[in-house]
């Protein structure tokens, strides 16, 4: 009862803190939103590799995907393609606010529907493959996509494509993402806690477990490992799809199929806060982000040899997570304590 | 109908090895019919063509009146026929009462019951099922931290959860202490009479398969080498050869 009573507390400062950021530090606006990104990021990924045990290095191709779908929308709304190119960031693609907001929703609803098609297709054809191959796989997806946008004149090809310009200041800019990226990770969040505590979450977790043994007990593993990808692919279609807007250009391998980064930090996050927990995720993303920026300001031109470090020191002190290691410590004190309390 | 599962000339190999021969065998409803033999002698194959995990060369399976030949795992499962393995095959980073939830029957394959919750009728029988077994006061703990036997006990209770009509059992016996091995045959017994599940089981333990089963088929060698009651296997000299190496 008093537990739950702390956790509520916990909730209700950790909602009014978040709320609270922009206004105290407004120089990180963007920053801070980016940190929300991450949490989305870290938590999608962790419905298929820590819940499911599917471990996906393709999840940044829904990402990439939505960010383009998102764009291309907006652009093609209001603007002659090959003038958008001439003119890409001028003062000619300057759209009213109704016209920006219209365009934006609309390129996240078709980006939504994009994304979660694809997976549905990609999921039906190689989540039969398991373990290592699956992985492989799914790395090679993501390559793929970004070798494939390089290509693609329509979006930009290797140029990129410049998203349309915010129709305010950048006070507000920063303020607005700053917002959609808080509640775009609490809407995940609140959605995956229901996910879990339902069918869905125990038959991920089976699958996890033993799928061979999930299979012979009559479960459609198949329709379930794809509803799992397609519920991370529609989270990341819009994170992706704003992300781009926030950037404000698109480059296809640095910002949209970024798999060398982003691509990574989601698994490194994950794990790092505990996966296959809920708020392990985002426990892991917040230190991560928080790190890194912290690496950056002080440790630049070292910063990647830091991170590098980060990560041997997680794997190797935190292979179960922070979340993980906690749960493991409280379990050992219970079972002592029972031992200790219980003479039989 | 009077035959539950029937098995036709059910052949098998791995490449030049021969796991089955031309192997026929039925079980009417309601029965607890056993199958014996020497390690290696095609037993396990046997269940998992019976089951869908491989495709059989040649010959038929039928289940309740329907050939199951070409279905698969999952689908076969959902017809009523289940297996246990003879390795336990449990969900060791769940606790068992979500083990147990989770092997519910799935007759309902819609939308809405894979994004539903878990009912409280389908939680009642689970722990109903715990008690059983004799794993209820273990509910909360991880299937994993299980000892071995109690893992068999719990995949006999995950297999009863989904309400089949009949359970092919790879050693159910295997790897349990012998004192419990007693409370194992009572439960088998009770599964068969009271639930009403008919029962097909791989068993080494003579003692068990003879106290458990009305009928056994004999293999070695991937071929069938007799069948009949059990004082008629117990005595049949073929039998006794091939657990004695005589071929």
């Amino acid at each position: 009862m008093r537990y739950s009573g702390i956790r509520q507390g916990a909730y209700v400062l950790l909602g009014l803190g978040a709320l609270a950021a922009p206004m105290v530090f407004p120089a990180y606006q963007a920053q801070l939103a980016v940190l929300w990104l991450m949490v989305v990021l870290a938590l999608t990924w962790d419905i298929m590799g820590g819940q499911m045990g599917y471990n996906s290095f393709g999840n940044i191709v829904y990402f990439g995907l939505g960010m383009y779908v998102t764009a291309v929308v907006q652009r093609d709304l209001f603007f002659d393609v090959e003038e958008y190119a001439a003119v890409a960031g001028g003062i000619d693609a300057q759209l009213s606010v109704l016209q920006y907001f219209a365009g934006l929703s609309l390129g996240l609803l078709a980006a939504t529907v994009v994304c979660v098609l694809v997976a549905a297709l990609l999921g039906s054809g190689i989540l039969g493959l398991r373990g290592h191959y699956f992985a492989i796989c799914t790395l090679g997806l993501g390559v793929a996509a970004g070798e494939i946008a390089s290509g693609m004149d329509y979006v930009g090809a290797g140029s990129g494509l410049v998203t349309p310009l915010y129709p305010a200041d950048a006070d507000s800019r920063g303020a607005f993402f700053y917002f959609y990226f808080l509640a775009l990770a609490t809407i995940t969040l609140l959605t995956l806690r229901g996910l879990y505590a339902r069918r869905f979450g125990l038959a991920i977790n089976s699958i996890r477990d033993n799928e061979d043994k999930a299979e012979a007990m009559g479960l459609q593993t198949t329709r379930y490992k794809t509803m799992a990808w397609c519920i991370s692919a529609f989270f990341l279609a819009l994170a992706g799809g704003a992300y781009g807007n926030l950037i404000g250009f698109i480059d296809p391998i640095d910002v949209a199929f970024a798999g060398s980064t982003l691509g990574v930090w989601m698994v490194l996050m994950a794990i790092l806060g505990g996966k296959g927990t809920l708020w392990g995720p985002v426990i892991g993303a917040a230190i991560f982000h928080l790190t890194q920026e912290i690496f950056w300001t002080y440790l630049l031109g070292w910063q990647r040899v830091a991170l590098g470090f980060l990560i041997i020191v997680i794997v190797v002190f935190f292979p179960r997570g922070i979340l993980g290691w906690f749960r493991e410590r409280r379990h050992r004190y219970v079972v002592a304590q029972d031992a200790s309390g219980d003479p039989a | 109908m009077t035959i539950l599962l029937e098995v036709e000339g059910v052949s098998k190999s791995f490449g030049g090895v021969v796991a089955n021969r031309n192997i026929s065998l039925s079980v009417a409803p309601g029965k607890v019919v056993g199958l014996i033999g020497p390690n290696g002698s095609g037993k396990t194959t046997l269940f998992n063509s019976i089951v869908g995990y491989h495709p059989i060369d040649a010959g038929s399976v039928t289940f309740s009146g329907q050939k199951i030949s070409r279905l698969r795992v999952p689908q076969i499962a959902r017809l009523g026929l289940l297996r246990t393995f003879q390795q336990t095959h449990i969900y060791a980073k769940m606790n068992c009462t979500k083990n147990m939830q989770i092997s519910a029957a799935t007759r309902d394959r819609g939308l809405r019951h894979m994004f539903g919750r878990v009912d409280a009728e389908v939680t009642g029988k689970a722990e109903r099922l715990l008690e059983f077994v004799g794993l209820y006061p273990k509910r909360e703990q991880l299937a994993g931290d299980l000892s071995f036997g109690q893992q068999k006990l719990l995949e006999f209770a995950m297999a009863l959860m989904s309400e089949p009509k009949m359970l092919l059992l790879d050693e159910p016996t295997a790897g349990i202490n012998p004192t419990l091995i007693n409370g194992m045959i009572d439960r088998l017994k009770k599964a068969n009479s009271e639930l009403g599940i008919t029962l097909l089981v791989i068993e080494h333990n003579m003692r068990v398969i003879m106290n458990l089963a009305e009928h056994i088929y004999c293999l070695a060698h991937g071929e069938l080498l007799a069948e009949g009651a059990p004082e008629v296997i117990r005595g049949d000299q073929r039998v006794i050869d091939a657990y004695l190496g005589a071929h």
